[in-house]
């Protein structure tokens, strides 16, 4: 019972710890109630995802653009010098198709590429070349959890896009400012994943975010990394009178860099929305730009300025047409989605529903516990599997500063050590001590023996120390002798104490009751 | 009429011949070079054909070729001098696309074209000059200077491809490449009274070619005669993978189509290319033309594509429209002209206000009211609409006949300045040639005489990937006639 509870509390902890990770905010209270009964918060979210390819959109330079000087994975194609084409990404392609399926899409049989036309210095061609009116996904669902409650969100397209460059706004030796150009991203595929007008909340945004990103992750579509860039989120939010069927005037947020912007963009969002209609005011359309460091968002651009992007068909790439074998080729593709995953961790392995959602988080994770599991099918394996990750693993991972899809020992390394653990051949103390001292391509039995982790079979060794141990806690002794028999329980932790925590208890404990109980 | 018959000049031999002597080793690729070279040197002052020549560069490459054929190893081309369109990027010159916003650029690759010549050991004897990204029919929308044309130095040579078009009228050059996106290969091949080619869309690769109308454009050669038309096809054609639109088809046989024979080949006339405007000259020279085709054993048909008074007007939106975004690029940022303006708008204003010049200004504003919400529907749709009859007229037509004969032009060529000050009238030079581009077809233009002293151009349209028909007709018409060794003659021949 009291392991039990001792459990829980660290599967909370853990909670806690890997939700920091994943970037919930833990700074707001998810039960607070941030709208008024009057009106109900509309908001849907649009996602530029970067594609996880080796190359580019249209080119065969590197995608790899964030840690590279600038301007080094060039070319002609993705600067726009003249006389450029672009040649489609098959592998982008087939990620975005990846990602509608995962999202429950349609899959367009005949998609094309359009050019977007719009004028700035980071778009080396003048047109980005995207998707307009075939995307390659439509019409999919994302079901996802909130507060305990299953949401679906309609997810109204996916489709495919390039990135563009960076500007770099500096001041030059002579004080001036000067924007520099590079274009290293230019040309990196993205997706653009539009979300129907279906979320509440921005704790509902949040968790759609937690949960798209997890499902990207998990496909290899994208690293899903926001502070990286890797994954952007725009949020349309509108406020209309409960049980109104009409939206409200939307306003557009910009510049939302981690989860946790994102909720507190929309929770100021929505706030302001409301004071504005409370005030008997209308909220005009409008693009706002979220300022992080002073918690508000500020109008950006109105509704007079806004594009005419004269999308017309990419004349420089023929349409895509996707056959039913090709779809189907891809969909091999999918693995088993986080929920599902989450759900048969519950029904398999006899996990609570919160440890399932940790151990799942990451495919790498889940995979792992599952290797682990697999290796044997002794019962109990899996809860003991369970909480050497969440206790133990996820502890050493982060404080080797590991990534979250990376585990401090392999599988088979866990799996050997829970194996001594099982056949009651190491201590659960000496196996936390080999846990962090096992390093890259040892067996932890190997380790064990060589950090003389294993238990002590010398009889005469635990002997001696039970007779130190005796010798020195005379009082103890006595009490045992005089039918205290609890006394034996302080003798028998300074035994094992004296052995190095090598001795066995069962087999310390009859030594020391047979030198007690025989007449001195 | 100024014109003289072949003469023994190195200038104006054609490329197949240059290749027996080459090969014999009667005469060395730098010989060769240099006679060109020379050419330019004497006539390019008041012709104006060549941006940019790089002689030294022209005959180290030559060297290289006499190299190639010393080792008994010449391909087709090894030592032919070659001149370029100046909107076919090459590495080591400036590449300007007749525009002042690329004064000064030299492109870091070379087109997928000018790789395959060089593959062969052509010789470059320089980038020719054009209308201001291949905007306009008679290179006076060039920023550096008309060309003039070398049977009458007073008119144009046509355009855009007026440089590469009268280098090879000239002896300039053996063989040259346009581009051509609504006739500008085969508009100045007629006025400057050469054979001029524009293959299938997707037959040669676009990769280098300064885009103007994506969808239309389509690199081809200049040749004196029919049979180096497909010498050069053959070596420049071909799938290449960096070009998306490339079909992934391998470069055709042709050369060895080229039998002379017209018994039994079915040739279409068309109504519709009987156009008010036409010039009796050009009339009867068309005329004349049929007839012999029929004497010839041809067997002359009507054929009818009604759609085709639409092709000028959706061109226009066609055209403009992928032009307005290609040219979105030249913004001072990367390359080219820079014009520095204090605040980023300004900087776009001045440099592409003064980057560009009218014609090209007004295809871009052109362009961009085409595909303006709004009126994207009404124009650019509605002519991708229009696009597609025009192709199933011509798929029709094609059922009953393996090629269709058209006047090139309805004019022979006009005298400098007349049409500037009306767009219209320009581009009405175009009406017969745009209908190949909007359908994606073949058409090539031979020679088929004069009037008033100035070439007439016969056109022959044929089936998408049917160079090789299309051009054994062409080789039998030209091979039955005079004209393809007709010269002008510009006094100073050397």
């Amino acid at each position: 019972m009291e392991a039990g509870s001792a459990t829980v509390i660290m599967v909370q902890f853990a909670i806690f710890a890997r939700s920091l990770e994943t970037g919930r905010g833990v700074e707001i209270d998810v039960t607070e109630t941030i709208a008024s009964t009057r009106f109900e918060t509309v908001i849907g979210l649009e996602v530029h995802a970067q594609v996880l390819t080796k190359s580019k959109m249209y080119c065969s330079c590197s995608a790899e653009y964030a840690s590279a000087e600038p301007n080094t994975h060039v070319c002609h194609v993705c600067m726009g010098l003249p006389g450029a084409l672009p040649v489609i990404n098959r592998e982008a392609i087939e990620l975005c198709v990846l990602t509608g399926l995962a999202l429950d899409c349609t899959i367009a049989p005949f998609s094309k590429l359009d050019r977007k036309n719009y004028v700035y210095p980071d778009l080396p061609k003048g047109y980005q070349v995207s998707q307009y009116d075939l995307p390659l996904c439509q019409n999919g669902t994302l079901v996802f959890e909130s507060n305990g409650e299953p949401v679906t969100a309609g997810i109204t397209r996916v489709h495919i896009e390039e990135d563009t460059g960076r500007l770099l706004h500096r001041t030059a030796s002579d004080g001036s400012d000067i924007s520099l150009v590079d274009l290293n991203r230019s040309g990196v595929p993205l997706m653009e994943i539009v979300g129907e007008p279906d979320l509440r909340s921005p704790e509902h945004a949040r968790d759609y975010l937690i949960a798209l990103r997890q499902i990207l992750r998990y496909i290899g579509a994208s690293t899903g990394n926001m502070e990286e860039g890797a994954f952007r989120c725009d949020a349309n939010v509108s406020l209309r009178e409960a049980g109104s069927t009409e939206f409200g005037a939307k306003v557009e947020i910009k510049n939302m860099n981690s989860f946790r912007a994102v909720e507190r963009a929309l929770r100021y969002e929505v706030e302001r929305q409301q004071g504005v209609l409370e005030a008997g005011g209308t909220i005009e359309q409008e693009t706002r730009g979220w300022v992080d460091a002073r918690g508000v968002t500020v109008g950006q651009r109105t509704k007079e300025a806004a594009h005419d992007y004269r999308y017309f068909p990419e004349p420089d790439l023929p349409p895509l047409a996707l056959g039913a074998d090709i779809v189907e080729r891809i969909a091999a593709r999918l693995p088993e989605l986080p929920a599902a995953r989450r759900a048969r961790f519950v029904e398999a392995f006899g996990l609570g529903e919160p440890e399932a959602a940790i151990l799942t988080g990451e495919r790498e994770t889940a995979d792992y516990f599952e290797s682990v599991c697999e290796s044997a099918p002794a019962e109990g394996r899996s809860r003991l599997a369970a909480n050497w990750i969440l206790n133990d693993l996820f502890g050493l991972q982060r404080e080797r500063g590991l990534p979250p899809d990376r585990m401090p020992v392999s599988a088979d390394q866990l799996a050997g050590l829970l194996d001594m653990l099982e056949a009651d051949q190491i201590s659960a103390r000496a196996a936390k001590e080999l846990l962090a001292q096992l390093g890259p391509g040892e067996t932890a039995i190997d380790k064990a023996r060589s950090l003389n982790l294993l238990p002590l079979d010398d009889d005469d060794a635990i002997r001696t120390a039970a007779l130190e141990t005796i010798e020195a806690f005379p009082a103890a002794a006595d009490d045992y002798r005089n039918g205290k028999k609890a006394a034996i329980g302080r003798l028998l932790g300074e035994t094992i104490k004296r052995t190095g925590g090598r001795a066995r208890p069962d087999a310390a404990r009859a030594i020391l009751e047979e030198l007690l109980n025989s007449p001195s | 009429m100024s014109a003289v018959a072949g003469t023994d000049a190195l200038h104006w031999l054609t490329a197949s011949e240059a290749r027996t002597l080459l090969d014999k080793k009667e005469l060395s690729a730098v010989e060769l070079t240099q006679a060109h070279l020379a050419r330019i040197e004497s006539l390019d002052p008041s012709l104006n054909c060549h941006i940019s020549t790089f002689p030294d560069r022209s005959l180290a490459q030559a060297r290289a070729a006499d190299e190639r054929i010393g080792r008994g190893e010449s391909a087709g081309l090894t030592g032919i001098p070659i001149s370029l369109k100046d909107v076919l990027v090459t590495t080591g010159t400036q590449t300007t696309a007749g525009s002042q916003i690329l004064k000064g650029y030299e492109s870091p690759y070379d087109a997928t074209v000018v790789q395959r010549l060089h593959a062969q050991d052509a010789v470059f004897v320089g980038k020719s000059n054009t209308d201001e990204f291949a905007m306009g029919s008679s290179t006076e929308n060039s920023s550096y200077g008309v060309t003039r044309n070398p049977w009458n130095l007073d008119r144009v040579p046509g355009g855009s491809s007026g440089g590469p078009a009268a280098a090879v009228a000239a002896g300039e050059a053996m063989l040259s490449l346009g581009s051509d996106t609504g006739g500008s290969i085969r508009q100045p091949a007629g006025f400057c009274g050469i054979v001029g080619l524009k293959p299938t869309y997707g037959r040669v690769s676009r990769l280098g070619l300064i885009a103007f109308g994506s969808s239309l454009d389509q690199i081809g050669p200049f040749a004196r005669s029919v049979e180096d038309a497909a010498l050069i096809l053959e070596a420049i054609a071909g799938h290449d993978p960096r070009d998306s639109t490339s079909a992934p088809m391998p470069s055709p046989d042709i050369c060895s189509h080229l039998t002379g024979d017209l018994a039994g080949v079915r040739i279409g006339v068309a109504e519709e290319y009987a156009v008010d405007g036409m010039e009796p000259g050009v009339e009867t020279a068309v005329a004349t033309a049929v007839e012999s085709l029929k004497d010839a054993g041809a067997i002359i048909k009507q054929v009818s594509l009604p759609h085709t008074r639409y092709a000028l007007p959706t061109y226009y939106i066609t055209a403009p429209a992928e032009a307005s975004a290609n040219l979105a690029r030249f913004d001072g940022v990367k390359y080219g002209l820079s014009i520095d303006g204090g605040s980023l708008r300004e900087m776009y204003e001045q440099t592409r206000g003064q980057g560009f010049g009218p014609e090209v200004k007004r295809r871009i504003m052109l362009g961009t009211y085409a595909l303006s919400s709004g009126y994207y529907d009404a124009y650019y749709v509605k002519a991708q609409k229009v696009r597609t009859l025009l192709k199933q007229d011509f798929d029709a037509a094609f059922a009953d006949v393996d090629v269709i004969v058209a006047p090139t032009s309805p004019t022979v060529a006009f005298p400098i300045g007349a049409r500037l000050d009306d767009p219209y009238q320009m581009y009405l030079a175009d009406v017969f040639t745009i209908p190949a581009n909007m359908a994606g077809i073949p058409g090539v233009s031979v020679p088929c005489g004069f009037a008033d002293g100035l070439p007439v151009g016969l056109q022959f349209l044929g089936k998408a990937f049917d160079e090789a028909t299309l051009l054994s007709v062409a080789h039998a018409y030209e091979r039955s006639q005079p004209w393809w060794r007709m010269h002008p003659e510009l006094g100073n021949e050397i």
